[in-house]
């Protein structure tokens, strides 16, 4: 059996309720299984909210997370994504000073753009999938970006 | 009904027949004690300290098959009753847990007695609940109950502010559950199941691997019929005991670190595991990679985590185990039962070769002997709760169980101090039979308090003390692992049990010969009032056989043989 740590996303279909976000964050703490990344947020007119976590491990711990995060009472449904479409956005803080038609040009090619500007920093934002938002990070190094903030992924199955 | 959340707790219990409630009061659970004193639909039992409240319900659970049910109050009396909610979840037991909490207005405050009993409450609960409006309560506790005994069972924990007992609102507990997030799988799938018959039918050494999760689901006597049709051997796990008569000539013995050479033996030979409510367990698989090698796996759970968790299935059947043994046994001519007889052979020469044994080679009386000897006894009379240790481990090896429920110790968590309290609970389940507590001089004293329980309330438990003068079980790994270094193990400095009994209004004997063991144990019957027996036994005895912790099953540390028996 091949141990590889794989990046897996799950999404995971809950009745929003009190402490139900600590709920499976604790399972994932305490059976030792990693998050890299974790949104939520309710899905409109429903009684439910949409996680979306990102993971990693090997099959059978993969495995593991989806069972035990379905036993727990208010999870509604969890997906463990093969073929989906994935995206994450990242916001950068850059000094005016920096050259503006550059970075611009490359957050288009990252499906962004400048967002906001003020007297000292611009603000950019991108949206895509996470390899290419880590992409576009490597990138915009040589601008000297003051901050940065991603979102984590969200994904749909195909 | 316009009442108060106090007393809707009250009617639920009721509404949910509930006998018997196991607690302790304070500040933050008052309003419900009040109304605890106003009615007389069930009986309080007051413990005397929060963990024998929750271990007693724990007890009252596994001899009845019902929902335990205990109360407690916020703070100090919610983290002392931790470790029996950790308890009864390894241990998949039903239970009911109320806590009192502060007022609403309070929580988050660090108000006096505020602790975040859910969170401190959630790795260790089913599910729990924190009230934060009455209207609320009586759909929580039906749930709480529902939840709690059904698919794999486990402890529910409701928390309860105390303005919230306060509340009058419309009590209606008519109420149809809906959980669409929680829906049990009780039926296997048929295609499945008759795919598992279909390779027992053409296994050559099939073995049942019967688990905790038989006893659960009522599949006692279901399974008695497979494995008699079938003419499988079968092993039980520590949880199982009781499955499986003594007697019935399919049973080898419980497996794991424990277990005995054959069943063992085996489980490492078999080609094919038909496991049935059973999670394979550390203590029972021992490495992992050398379990069961070679062998296919039917892996029958109601729960699909634990399917595949640690050892992979080639057929997975989830399902509630009485309802796939039934459907199991619709195509059990498929097996011709003679098919196995090579193999029985096999298992009964493994037997032969390493029996389940002990040698009398002592002055003192082994601690085997008086586990034989209250089987020989009581039998099928008594109910057998123990501690943890050695003495619970040779009772698990040596009492001779006939029937499921009969066994009641703390397997998945180990804890000493579960023995008598339970027990206790298992006397009120059961009156008509004798609660025998198999304890150690060390798991005794932690919670030596329940005397006063048990004499207050009559709950005639025995106590059979096996006074090694040892903390044994450790004492035994650091004498096998440790080089003999006994750090921190040795129980020279001991009270007088005897005394410790009668200063609580039991009674006590102190033993030291086969004879008066005897005499002891059927004047504690007669007597009908709890009691210690303090059997002074053989200090160095070793649990044996023994499969060192990571070790493979077949490469066991065995008893040495000797000449006599
Ligand atoms: C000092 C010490 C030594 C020990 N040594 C041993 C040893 O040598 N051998 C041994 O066996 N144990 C030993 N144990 C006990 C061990 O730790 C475990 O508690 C035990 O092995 C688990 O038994 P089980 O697999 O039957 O599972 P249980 O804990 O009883 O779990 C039951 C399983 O059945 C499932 N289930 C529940 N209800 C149903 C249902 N209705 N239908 C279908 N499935 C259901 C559950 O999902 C679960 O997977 C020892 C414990 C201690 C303290
Ligand atoms: C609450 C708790 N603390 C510590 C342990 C570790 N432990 C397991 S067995 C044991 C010794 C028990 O001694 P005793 O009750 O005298 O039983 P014996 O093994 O001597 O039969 C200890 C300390 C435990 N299981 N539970
Ligand atoms: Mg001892």
């Amino acid at each position: 059996m091949t141990e590889s740590n794989e990046r897996r996303v799950v999404s995971v279909i809950v009745i929003n309720e009190a402490s139900v976000l600590s709920r499976i964050t604790n399972l994932f703490s305490g059976r030792g299984y990693n998050i890299t990344s974790l949104t939520v947020a309710p899905i409109p007119d429903t009684k439910y909210s949409r996680l979306t976590i990102v993971t990693a491990g090997s099959v059978r711990v993969i495995e593991q997370i989806t069972k035990q995060l379905h036993k727990l009472v208010p999870v509604l449904r969890v997906y463990e994504h093969c073929d989906m479409v994935e995206k994450e956005m990242a916001l950068v803080k850059f000094p005016v000073t920096e050259n503006l038609t550059d970075i611009d040009t490359l957050c288009r090619a990252y499906n962004g753009k400048i967002v906001n500007s003020s007297e000292n920093v611009v603000i950019a934002m991108v949206a895509d999938e996470p390899q290419r938002v880590d992409n576009f990070l490597t990138v915009i190094k040589r601008y000297n970006p003051k901050e940065i903030v991603r979102s984590g992924a969200v994904a749909l199955e195909r | 009904m316009q009442i108060s959340g106090a007393q809707m707790v009250i009617e639920a219990f009721i509404a949910e027949g509930v006998t018997t409630v196991f607690g302790y009061p304070g500040g933050a659970i008052m309003n419900v004690y009040d109304e605890i004193y106003k009615q007389d639909g069930f009986e309080h039992i007051l413990t005397r300290h929060e963990q024998a409240a929750v271990h007693a319900a724990e007890g009252y659970a596994k001899a009845s098959g019902k929902v335990g049910v205990a109360m407690i109050t916020s703070g100090p009396g919610f983290t002392n009753a931790v470790t029996g909610l950790a308890d009864a979840y390894m241990d998949s037991i039903p239970l009911v847990v109320i806590s009192g909490q502060v007022p609403m207005s309070l929580i988050g405050t660090d108000g006096f007695q505020e602790i975040d009993a859910i969170g401190i409450s959630r790795p260790c609960t089913k599910h729990n609940y924190l009230v934060t409006d009455a209207k609320d309560l009586p759909r929580i506790l039906k749930e709480a109950f529902y939840i709690a005994n059904s698919g794999r069972p486990g402890p529910v924990h409701v928390d309860i502010p105390k303005d919230v007992t306060a509340q009058i609102e419309e009590f209606n507990y008519d109420i149809e559950l809906d959980l669409e997030t929680y829906k049990p799988h009780i039926k296997g799938n048929p295609r499945q199941i008759k795919k598992a018959m279909e390779a027992i039918a053409k296994a050559r050494r099939p073995l049942f691997y019967l688990g905790g999760g038989i006893i659960n689901s009522n599949a006692a006597y279901e399974v008695r019929e497979l494995v008699q049709k079938t003419q499988i051997p079968a092993v039980e796990t520590f949880m199982a005991r009781g499955v499986l008569s003594y007697d019935d000539p399919m049973l080898i013995s419980m497996l794991g670190m424990h277990g005995s050479y054959a069943a063992n033996m085996a489980m490492s030979e078999t080609d094919l595991v038909i496991a049935l409510g059973a999670r394979f367990d550390d203590r029972v698989t021992g490495k992992l990679s050398e379990f069961a090698k070679g062998a296919d796996i039917i892996h029958v759970d109601i729960d699909p985590a634990s399917i595949s968790k640690l050892v992979n299935a080639d057929y997975p059947i989830v399902g509630d185990v009485k309802s796939v043994v039934e459907d199991m046994l619709e195509s059990v001519n498929l097996v011709d039962s003679t098919r196995y007889e090579g193999w029985r052979e096999t298992i009964a020469n493994f037997d032969e070769l390493h029996p389940l044994m002990y040698h009398e080679d002592s002055e003192r009386i082994k601690p085997q002997w008086v586990i034989e000897r209250v089987g020989q006894l009581l039998g099928d009379d008594a109910n057998i709760s123990t501690d943890v240790g050695q003495h619970q481990m040779w009772a698990a090896q040596f009492y001779p169980f006939s029937r499921p429920r009969q066994w009641i110790s703390s397997g998945g968590l180990g804890t000493m101090g579960f023995g008598f309290p339970a027990a206790m609970g298992v006397k009120v389940a059961a009156p008509e039979k004798v609660s025998i507590n198999f304890t150690g001089d060390g798991s005794i004293l932690m919670n030596v308090q329940e005397l006063m329980t048990a004499v207050e309330k009559k709950i005639p438990v025995i106590n059979i003390i096996l006074n090694n003068n040892y903390l044994g079980m450790v004492r035994q790994w650091q004498t096998l692992f440790y080089d003999k270094r006994h750090s921190e193990t040795d129980l020279s400095v001991q009270p007088d049990f005897v005394k410790l009994s009668e200063a609580f209004g039991g009674i006590g004997y102190r033993v030291t010969t086969k004879e008066e063991f005897d005499a002891a144990l059927k004047d504690a019957v007669e007597k009908n009032v709890v009691a210690f027996i303090e059997v002074m036994v053989e200090r160095h005895e070793n649990v044996m056989p023994m499969v060192p912790a990571g070790g493979s099953l077949f490469n066991m540390m065995l008893l040495e043989k000797k000449e006599t028996k």
